[in-house]
C-alpha cells in the first residue's frame, strides 16, 4: 500500500492520497495520468490492468488502486 | 423521415398513444416493430445492413458467452487437481478463442461500414496519386448509398459486444431485444451512442403512464425543435451564402461563418439529442446525455468531455486505453524510458494513442481529408496544451488571476473560438480552400463591409437578426440556469399558469419563429449524414 502512495504521489505531490478517494470524480486524476499509473503498477507489481478495470470505482483511491492490483494478482 | 417533418410528428403521436393502450408486457415489441417501421422509410433495402449486424451481433455473443460457460464449469470441477499453470494455460486458450470470435465481429461489421463509407474516399486518393504519376488509368467510384445512422448504430453495436467479451454483462439471449437495442428509432440516426447495460433497465421494462415523463418529454422535443428550427436553420441559410461563394465572402464574412456555424452546429446537434432524449422520456426510456454546456469549457480537453460525450467514451473505453495500456505499448514506453529519460516514456503510449483517436474521430466523421485534418488539428491542440502545462501552473503561480471572473471568461471564448475555427473544415470544400479562407481574415478583414449592408446580403432579414438575437438570449439564459441544475424541474415546481404559459410560448416560438416557407429549407440534421 505505501508503495501505491509513492507512485500516486510522483504524479500528484500535492494530492493526499492516504485519505482521498474521489481521484476520478474530482478529476485529480486525467487519462494520462491512468495510464502512466498502470504503466507504472505493471512494472512495480507486474500484473496487467485490463482496460475493462479503468471504471472510477477502481481509480477513486490509492485503497481502491491496491485491492484492484491484489484481485487480479490473486485471480492470476 | 425527417425528425422535423409533419410526418414525424405524425407518427410520433401515433407511437405514443398506442404504446400506453397496449398491454404493457408488449411495449418493448412495439418498439421494435415502429423502429423498423421508421427504418422503413430511408428505404427497405437499407434493412439487410441492420440485420447483418444484428444478427452477426447475436450469434458471436452467444459463441462468447457459450466459452465463457465452458471455461467456469471447467475450472469448477477441476478444481482440485489442476495446477496453476495449467490453469493460466487453459484460461490463455479459451481468451484465444473468444478474441478471435470478438475480431471476427469487428471487421465484419468495422468491415462493412467501411466499405460503405470510405470505398469512394479510396478510389479518390488513388485516382489522385494516379494523376500525380502521369497514369491514365482512373477507377470508376462505387458510389454506395449509406444506410442511415450506420455509423451510429454500428459503433454502439460493436461497443456491446467488446463488453460481452470483457464479460462486463452477459450477452441479451433474446434477440428481438437486442435487435431493439440496435435500432431503437429515436436515437438510430444521430445518437447518442448507448450503451447496453444504460439502457436495457428502462428499455424493456413495463411503463405505465407517467404525467411527469410524458411532460418532461415534450417539453425536451419542443425545446429541441426550437434549437432546430428557429435557430439551426435560420443560421443554415446565411452559412450556405456564406460558403458557397469563396470571391465574395472572405475576411471577416470568414469569420462571421465561423461563428454562425458554431452556433448552427450546436443548435442542430443538440436540438437532435433533445428530441431524441424527449421521445425516449416520453416512453419511459433513460437515454444518456450527449452534452454538458460545451460552450462553457475553458479547454479543448475540458471542451471534448462535455460535446458528444457518447462518442468521446466510446473512443476512450474501447480505443484510447486499449491501445496505451496494451502490453506492447507498456513496453515500448520502457524501451523509451530507458532510451529518452521518464517524461518522453511517460508521454509515448498517451500520444500515441492520442493520435490513433483523433485520426479515427476525424474519419468517423466523414470520408474526407477535411475531417482528418479536423481530428488531428484537434489532437495537435490537446497536445501542446498537455506540453504547456508546466508553463500555465507558472504562469498561475506568479499571477493569482486563475480564479477571476475576466480570466475564466478569457478561457471560455478562447476555447470556443478555437474550437469553432476547426470546425470550418466541415464547410470548405478541401482542405486547401479552408487554409486559403482563413488567410483572408488577415489579408482582407475589412470590418466595414459588414456595416455598410454586407449582413442583409446573406439571405437573413432585420427580423431573422433579431430572432436569432431573441434566441441566443433564451439560449445562453437556459444555459446558464442549468448549472444550478435542471430547468424543467425547476418549472415544474412553479405554479401551474407559469408552466403552461411556458409550454405556450415554446410552442408559438416555434410554429411562429421556425424557419419555414418560401427560401427556407426543411433541412435534414447536420449528424445525419455522419
Amino acid at each position: 500500500m505505501d508503495r501505491m502512495i509513492e507512485i500516486l504521489k510522483g504524479l500528484h505531490p500535492e494530492v493526499d492520497f492516504e485519505s482521498c478517494n474521489t481521484l476520478i470524480e474530482n478529476k485529480i486524476l486525467d487519462s494520462f495520468d491512468i495510464v502512466s499509473l498502470i504503466s507504472e503498477i505493471s512494472d512495480e507489481y507486474d500484473v496487467v490492468i485490463p482496460a475493462v478495470e479503468i471504471i472510477p470505482e477502481n481509480f477513486n483511491s490509492a485503497k481502491a488502486l491496491y485491492e484492484l492490483v491484489e484481485r487480479l494478482l490473486e485471480d492470476e | 423521415m425527417l425528425f422535423t417533418s409533419y410526418h414525424f410528428i405524425l407518427f410520433l403521436v401515433l407511437v405514443f398513444v398506442i404504446y400506453y393502450l397496449i398491454p404493457k408486457k408488449f411495449q418493448w415489441m412495439f418498439l421494435l416493430f415502429v423502429s423498423y417501421v421508421f427504418y422503413s422509410f430511408a428505404g427497405i433495402k437499407y434493412f439487410v445492413y441492420i440485420l447483418a449486424t444484428t444478427l452477426s451481433t447475436y450469434i458471436i455473443s452467444g459463441k462468447l458467452n457459450k466459452l465463457q460457460v465452458i471455461q467456469s464449469n471447467f475450472l469448477k470441477e477441476n478444481k482440485e487437481t489442476i495446477s496453476k499453470e495449467d490453469r493460466k494455460a487453459y484460461k490463455a486458450t479459451i481468451k484465444l478463442k473468444r478474441w478471435k470470435w470478438l475480431l471476427l465481429c469487428l471487421i465484419l461489421n468495422f468491415g462493412l461500414l467501411g466499405v460503405l463509407k470510405y470505398t469512394d474516399f479510396m478510389i479518390s486518393n488513388l485516382n489522385s496519386i494516379f494523376r500525380m504519376v502521369n497514369t491514365k488509368e482512373q477507377i470508376s467510384f462505387f458510389r454506395f448509398a449509406l444506410p442511415m445512422g450506420i455509423s451510429f448504430y454500428i459503433f454502439q453495436t460493436m461497443g456491446y459486444i467488446i463488453d460481452v467479451y470483457r464479460e462486463k454483462y452477459p450477452p441479451e439471449k433474446n434477440i428481438f431485444k437486442l435487435a431493439l437495442f440496435i435500432s431503437f428509432f429515436p436515437q438510430l440516426i444521430q445518437g447518442p451512442i448507448s450503451r447496453f447495460d444504460d439502457l436495457k433497465e428502462t428499455m424493456f421494462e413495463e411503463h405505465a403512464y407517467s404525467h411527469r415523463n410524458v411532460s418532461f418529454g415534450i417539453q425536451r422535443i419542443l425545446w429541441g425543435f426550437f434549437k432546430k428550427l428557429v435557430i439551426a436553420d435560420r443560421l443554415l441559410i446565411a452559412v450556405n451564402i456564406l460558403k458557397g461563394n469563396l470571391e465574395d465572402y472572405q475576411g471577416i464574412y470568414v469569420v462571421l461563418l465561423i461563428f454562425f456555424y458554431a452556433i448552427e452546429l450546436y443548435a442542430d446537434f443538440t436540438g437532435g439529442i433533445d428530441i431524441t432524449i424527449g421521445i425516449a422520456q416520453v416512453l419511459g426510456i433513460r437515454v444518456k446525455e450527449n452534452f454538458e454546456r460545451p460552450f462553457f469549457s475553458k479547454s479543448i480537453t475540458e471542451y471534448w468531455r462535455r460535446w458528444h460525450i457518447t462518442l468521446g467514451t466510446w473512443f476512450k473505453e474501447y480505443l484510447f486505453y486499449p491501445i496505451s495500456i496494451c502490453k506492447p505499448m507498456l513496453n515500448l514506453s520502457k524501451a523509451c524510458r530507458a532510451r529518452f529519460g521518464d517524461q518522453i516514456g511517460k508521454r509515448f503510449p498517451v500520444y500515441i494513442a492520442t493520435i490513433v483517436v483523433w485520426f479515427t474521430t476525424g474519419f468517423w466523421h466523414g470520408a474526407s481529408w477535411n475531417f482528418i485534418v479536423w481530428g488531428l488539428l484537434n489532437c495537435l491542440v490537446i497536445i501542446i496544451s498537455q506540453e504547456c502545462s508546466p508553463l500555465y501552473a507558472k504562469f498561475h503561480a506568479r499571477f493569482h488571476v486563475g480564479h477571476t471572473f475576466y480570466y475564466r471568461l478569457f478561457q471560455i471564448l478562447r476555447t470556443f473560438w478555437l474550437m469553432s475555427f476547426l470546425r470550418t473544415f466541415d464547410l470548405y470544400r478541401n482542405v486547401g480552400t479552408t487554409f486559403r479562407m482563413f488567410g483572408t481574415i488577415v489579408t482582407k478583414l475589412n470590418i466595414n463591409v459588414l456595416f455598410q449592408g454586407g449582413l442583409m446580403k446573406l439571405g437573413l432579414t432585420l427580423s431573422d437578426y433579431l430572432i436569432l438575437l431573441f434566441s441566443g438570449v433564451v439560449l445562453l439564459t437556459v444555459s446558464l440556469v442549468q448549472r444550478s441544475g435542471s430547468v424543467r424541474v425547476k418549472l415544474a415546481a412553479k405554479p401551474m399558469v407559469v408552466i403552461y404559459a411556458t409550454y405556450f410560448a415554446l410552442f408559438l416560438s416555434v410554429l411562429l419563429l421556425g424557419a419555414y416557407g418560401i427560401g427556407y429549407d426543411a433541412s435534414q440534421f447536420i449528424y445525419n449524414q455522419f
